[in-house]
């Protein structure tokens, strides 16, 4: 055959897109699954500056999609993942809920980070009838009919950890943290319970976000002498603080210094040997142990390589798909509305333990811990709560 | 207060100033001396800040006995990469834009978003961890309630060196003469048979390379993520800006100025407000004088 003409060309191409197609499809139909699949919104920032926290959780996400996919879906049906990039602005946040919602028709998005990001993606949702599952640990202060909230509210956290510290290492506290919302709500619940520890305020300071130079600041501390420094000092000033720290001579051995917003995935990029000795208070830590946390522990880094490590957020966020599952399983619909409804009272055993999601709101209970921070970036759990913390969504004072 | 916070506040200032030093200085090289507003400065920090961290990496692999003086290497590489690519991009793309300000503008902040997410792609969006040498961590305990942070100590250190060598580049060489010639009147350089394209290039490159080490020494009192390099730009500016954009000394007097102010503020007041009253200075005293504290007189 000599040159192809620009008809035989087409044809040809045409001819082998059709046997591609069908190859396709008789592979799709020999595979595990007959049924057609369900779309899971997975809405997160990829790209921008939140991507540090966020795409992290992402992978955590996909492993509880192949986990299920793995084991026969949801209701029979194999899950597939829709995956969004919400670019760490809020406003693409909105738009990329819409697409989801219009466009995919997903039953339910995980995603946001941020407050902002999910205060954005609300009005949507509540138009659209959507659901969206928040696996961020936040401020609380809010109850949206559409969103379940998987990690801890702030109350969960800083009552606990204000408790702990005062029983433990000592009355006089100093609070310190990024100038927004999140951290500012934390010191209110904080020093709501300080009066019933016999605790003692000596000192309360904010950094802007993006603050680089923390030696003010730390004299400050200096200055008053705390026994403990409590911190919510939130993304890259959270590096700075804590380098900032050790180089001053506080380094944890005089006062004590527990946060809770650092997790492993803070301490990679803090260093671990600017952590160690260190305290955090949250839901999940990597060392937690038992089988079941073994087992995803196991299971995600044989996924992502050995290298990775697993903070709070993104064992929530794995949580999420499967608190998703049971809702569906249960309601037996895969429609919002009905799932959220189902899911009050809901049980998970989850690699953390057991969650379990509110009777009259959408928050989770769940145990909290405190971990002092090792030198090879992991946590040795030094408490835990003796049962399931209650969530308050809003704070009582 | 007292006398051992007040010696660790006023340390605390010349540790500030040295550190808006080193970020600046490349800058006023680059907007001073050019009239380029390189809004991709910042990313030619991150890039040094990402060299330390491959430098700390490589010595860890390969030679982990030598951790201890990986810094005194990583600085010249970071230098010298960031050199690179503001030489590149000053050929490819920056020569373009002269004499279009608002373009420049608009054009460079388009690299700085591509710088971001090209590092995004190559090195993760997470913060990686740049150790720091044994020798550098922790504080000098001067007494017992005296502690001065050893990294600082080095990074004035540095800064003072960094802004010694600049001086003496300018003023007291042939390469310094030429680009000094090029600032004053362009034309007649070129008349004179000073290749000007050429001395742009190594200008531009020269103020990179110093972003550049700025940026290995943010590794050790800040974070390294693709984003670092916007926390410092706009600081940096402020500097520039401030002692008056075709002085060298002004960027220097400016950076010490700032710097003290800001971190006494910091220690009265709350973070904000220190911030915000550092800006209300600073426009206050641009409004008066518009072309900044110090300006040194070219006829134009």
């Amino acid at each position: 055959m000599g040159k192809l003409s620009r008809r035989e060309f087409m044809s040809l191409g045409g001819a082998t897109a059709v046997a591609g197609i069908t190859a396709s499809s008789s592979l799709l139909a020999s595979s595990a699954f007959a049924a057609e699949p369900v779309k899971l919104g997975l809405l997160h920032s990829l790209t921008g500056t939140i991507a540090i926290a966020e795409a992290a959780m992402v992978d955590a996400e996909k492993l509880a999609i192949d986990q299920i996919n793995a084991s026969g879906g949801v209701m029979g049906r194999p899950i597939q993942a829709i995956i969004q990039d919400g670019a760490s602005q809020p406003s693409v946040f909105a738009e990329k809920a819409a697409l989801l919602l219009n466009e995919y028709k997903v039953p339910a998005i995980i995603g946001c980070y941020t407050s902002a990001s999910r205060k954005a993606v609300e009005p949507v949702l509540n138009r659209k009838r959507g659901l969206l599952y928040y696996p961020t640990y936040f401020e609380g202060e809010e109850e949206d009919p559409n969103v379940i909230y998987t990690s801890q509210s702030a109350n969960q956290s800083v009552v606990q950890a204000i408790d702990w510290l005062a029983k433990e290492k000592g009355k006089t506290f100093f609070l310190v943290g990024s100038d927004y919302v999140y951290p500012r709500t934390c010191n209110l619940i904080a020093k709501a319970t300080l009066p019933k520890v016999k605790g003692r305020l000596v000192g309360e300071e904010y950094a802007p976000l993006g603050q680089t130079d923390f030696s003010a600041i730390i004299n400050k501390i200096k200055a008053a002498k705390p026994d403990c420094i409590y911190s919510t000092v939130v993304g890259g000033s959270n590096v700075a603080f804590f380098k900032q720290l050790r180089a001053s001579g506080l380094d944890g051995t005089k006062q004590v210094l527990l946060s809770t917003v650092v997790s492993e995935n803070e301490i990679e990029g803090i260093g671990a040997q600017n952590a160690v000795g260190y305290y955090a208070c949250m839901g999940y830590f990597e060392s937690i142990p038992g089988a079941a946390n073994q087992a995803f522990v196991k299971a995600f880094k044989a996924k992502y390589g050995q290298k990775r490590v697993i903070g709070d957020p993104m064992e929530c966020a794995y949580n999420s798909v499967y608190l998703w599952k049971k809702g569906v399983e249960k309601a037996k619909s895969f429609d919002p509305q009905k799932v959220i409804v189902a899911s009050r009272g809901l049980i998970l055993e989850a690699p953390e333990g057991e969650v379990k999601v509110d009777e009259k709101n959408n928050y989770v209970w769940k145990k909290v811990r405190i971990g002092r921070a090792r030198s090879d970036g992991q946590f040795d759990i030094v408490w835990q709560s003796p049962g399931l913390v209650e969530p308050e969504p809003f704070i009582k004072m | 207060m007292n006398f051992s916070i007040a010696v660790m506040q006023a340390f605390d200032g010349l540790s500030l100033f040295s550190v808006l030093l080193l970020m600046a200085l490349g800058l006023a090289i680059i907007f001073g001396l050019m009239g380029v507003i390189n809004m991709a400065h910042g990313e030619l920090m991150t890039l040094g800040a990402y060299m330390t961290y491959l430098t700390a990496s490589g010595f860890e692999k390969y030679a982990p006995n030598l951790m201890g003086i990986y810094i005194l290497v990583a600085i010249p590489v970071a230098f010298l990469a960031s050199f690179a690519l503001g030489y590149a991009l000053e050929r490819l793309f920056v020569q373009w834009f002269y004499r279009r300000p608002l373009d420049t503008l608009l054009a460079t902040w388009g690299l700085s978003l591509i710088l971001q997410q090209a590092y995004r792609t190559i090195f993760g969006s997470g913060e990686v961890s740049v150790p720091l040498p044994s020798w550098l961590n922790g504080p000098w305990n001067l007494n017992s309630t005296i502690q001065i942070p050893l990294n600082r100590v080095f990074i004035i250190a540095l800064a003072a060196g960094v802004t010694l060598g600049v001086y003496v580049l300018l003023n007291r060489t042939r390469s310094g003469l030429r680009i000094r010639a090029v600032t004053q009147n362009r034309a007649m350089s070129a008349a004179v048979g000073i290749n000007t394209r050429k001395v742009d290039a190594l200008t531009f490159a020269l103020g990179s390379g110093l972003a550049g080490i700025a940026g290995c020494v943010f590794t050790m009192i800040g974070s390294t993520n693709p984003g670092t390099g916007q926390l410092y730009i706009v600081n940096a500016f402020i500097v520039v800006v401030f002692g008056g954009v075709q002085s060298l000394m002004g960027t220097v007097l400016s950076a010490f100025s700032i710097a003290q102010s800001q971190s006494w503020l910091e220690y009265f007041m709350s973070g904000s407000m220190a911030k915000m009253t550092m800006l209300a200075i600073v426009i206050v005293v641009l409004y008066f004088k518009p072309s900044g504290l110090f300006t040194t007189r070219v006829r134009s």
